[in-house]
């Protein structure tokens, strides 16, 4: 039995309903890309534009004291999902933009330090010097890995990263020589998006700890699938995305510890962020607007927060499992199909739902097209992971990805699906 | 089935068994081109044919989907050997067949008419052009060029 009632569940989402290629039904399989939306998510944007759609944080008139209120009921409430200070989560375009404040208020520091002006305090923390490193690892998606290669090219910084095992994993063996007295920051995913591997935060955070770098999580395929709490992380900084985790497109987060975002400079400035502006110079906000320049997604917000609503409602613990169950399910379908071989530790322990796989002889699009003939809605190419696959020697992958609105029915079909694609192509 | 008007018996035909494939050891022009969202690569080398150096020799390795792959192969059939203006003339008409504003031209296109079923998925398009689109960066450079000697063996 599982753990969800998904069948319920499913009527949430409008879109699951609509078919797709010739009368097919929708089987979606591609939530690592992004979600789906429940109707309470859809309703509350609506709701906001058509009851108190105002400019927050601007203007005295009751909309926009209601729409101040919205947005900021929001983010006390996206807080507390992962146990954070309400004013310690800055909104954002999407984990993308949070990363890059993160990478762009080292270069800002360090670009300041040269100029010889004083710091704010605790700004030191994120000025770079020639040769000293910034740390990632082999399985980042290319949004916590090209801010970083820029960051370095920029500052002479030395980019190093921690490698994969054969079997999926970090090599945290090399953490030890890959984290120096020199590392500054160490930027690594929670879970990947192309092998959906869990790593251990602990591990590699007190690595960093030892020498005293910066730690930044990119926990956009953890915090929609698994229970995440600042408090159980040792980290100095989490982004993630809204639109994964049941929220709308348009809204990421960057929670971050209170005296680093209080001593980081601006990312974007403009309006909003500031405290002081004359035509000279201008003196900025304290934290989170700091770094909320000009008109923030209201709307947005107050969708992401119906979002979290919706999922606490289900329990984290719940999603997991019932992820949990697919993934394992998924894991014995596709060893059992032969010529077909996961990238990706192939136990479900410390694993998400990010299933990615080759077929002999058939390339990745080939077999996402047949699925796609069959309803089924895959991710296919390198998941903006290219560095994944070349270490795994594939040119690409075919990824399925589960989440709360797909059953034991949605792995039988991707099997079937892939023994279909090798009967289409004659291998096998 | 639409699956079945893109995959045509010929196209499988040409992904199982490319013509041409295998790069040659002389060349004018090499290009590399790559489609950033799925990870395709195709190095194509052009080479001015010594016998009249108006026409081009080509060769190529690839990798990637069974359209890539077989639309490089057709590309071998079609333009190994001809002029830039009749590659050209290939190119423009493969893209407009696959923009849906021009009809099959079989004189033209030869077996890369079956690749028109790619014009039911926009996210195939790019994957049937890959190889044309290299072959005609690798063209220009190519007669951009004097025939030099060190480049034809
Ligand atoms: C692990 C990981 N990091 C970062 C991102 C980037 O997210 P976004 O495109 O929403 O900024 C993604 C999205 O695919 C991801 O899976």
């Amino acid at each position: 039995m599982s753990l969800l009632d998904v069948a319920t569940l499913r009527k949430d989402f409008p879109i699951l309903s609509r078919s797709v290629r010739d009368g097919k039904n929708l089987i979606y399989l591609d939530s690592g890309a992004t979600s789906q939306k429940p109707t309470s998510v859809l309703d509350a944007e609506r709701n906001f534009y058509e009851t108190h759609n105002a400019a927050v944080h601007r203007g005295a008139h009751q909309l926009a004291e209601e729409a101040t209120i919205a947005f900021e009921n929001a983010r006390a409430n996206i807080a507390s999902f992962i146990g954070a200070q309400t004013n310690d989560v800055v909104f954002t375009k999407n984990a993308t933009e949070a990363l890059n404040l993160v990478a762009y208020s080292f270069l800002n520091a360090t670009l300041k330090s040269l100029t010889g002006a004083p710091l704010p305090a605790g700004a030191q923390r994120f000025v770079l010097a020639q040769g000293d490193e910034v740390v990632v690892t082999e399985m980042e998606h290319h949004s916590n890995l090209v801010p970083w290669q820029e960051l370095c090219a920029k500052t002479g910084a030395v980019l190093k990263w921690l490698g994969l095992t054969d079997d999926g994993r970090l090599n945290y063996a090399d953490l030890d020589t890959v984290i120096t007295a020199r590392t500054k920051v160490v930027s690594f995913t929670h879970q990947s998006n192309l092998l959906g591997t869990i790593n251990d935060v602990a591990k590699v955070s007190a690595a960093a700890r030892a020498v005293g770098a910066i730690v930044v999580l990119d926990a956009c395929q953890s915090i929609p699938h698994m229970p995440v709490s600042v408090e159980k992380l040792d980290v100095d900084f989490i982004a993630w995305s809204g639109h994964k985790m049941l929220g709308p497109m348009g809204i990421g987060c960057l929670w971050g510890r209170n005296e680093l975002l209080a001593s980081m400079p601006p990312f974007i400035s403009g309006g909003s962020m500031i405290e002081t502006v004359t035509m000279e110079a201008s003196t900025f906000a304290a934290p989170p607007q700091r770094f909320e320049a000009g008109v923030p997604m209201a709307a947005q917000a107050v969708a992401l927060s119906a979002a979290v609503d919706y999922l606490q409602a289900i329990g984290m613990d719940k999603v997991a499992a019932h992820e949990h169950e697919l993934t394992t399910a998924a894991i014995a379908a596709l060893s059992e199909i032969k010529g077909v071989r996961i990238i990706g530790p192939t136990d479900s322990h410390d694993r998400g739902s990010a299933v990615s796989f080759v077929v002999d002889d058939i390339h990745p699009h080939d077999v996402g097209q047949v699925l796609d003939s069959l309803g089924i809605a895959v991710r296919v190419g390198h998941h903006c992971a290219w560095p994944v696959c070349r270490r795994y020697d594939v040119p690409a992958t075919t990824r399925a990805t589960f989440y709360i609105y797909n059953d034991l029915n949605d792995v039988k079909a991707l099997a079937a699906g892939i023994k279909q694609a090798q009967e289409f192509f004659g291998s096998n | 089935m639409q699956l079945e008007q893109m995959y045509q018996e010929i196209i499988l035909d040409h992904y199982k068994r490319p013509h041409g494939k295998g790069l040659a050891e002389s060349f004018n022009a090499e290009v590399h081109h790559v489609n950033p969202t799925c990870g395709d690569e195709i190095t194509l080398r052009v080479t001015r044919d010594p016998v009249d150096d108006q026409k081009l020799l080509v060769s190529y390795d690839n990798q990637g989907c069974s359209i890539s792959q077989a639309s490089a192969s057709i590309l071998f059939d079609q333009l190994n050997d001809q002029t830039l203006a009749t590659g050209e003339q290939a190119v423009d008409h493969l893209v407009a067949m696959l923009q849906r504003v021009e009809e099959p031209n079989e004189d033209v296109l030869g077996d890369g008419i079956a690749l028109v079923g790619v014009s039911q998925y926009p996210a195939r398009v790019k994957c049937a052009l890959l190889a044309w689109m290299a072959w005609k960066d690798a063209a220009i450079q190519a007669l951009g060029q004097e025939v030099s000697t060190e480049g034809e063996k």
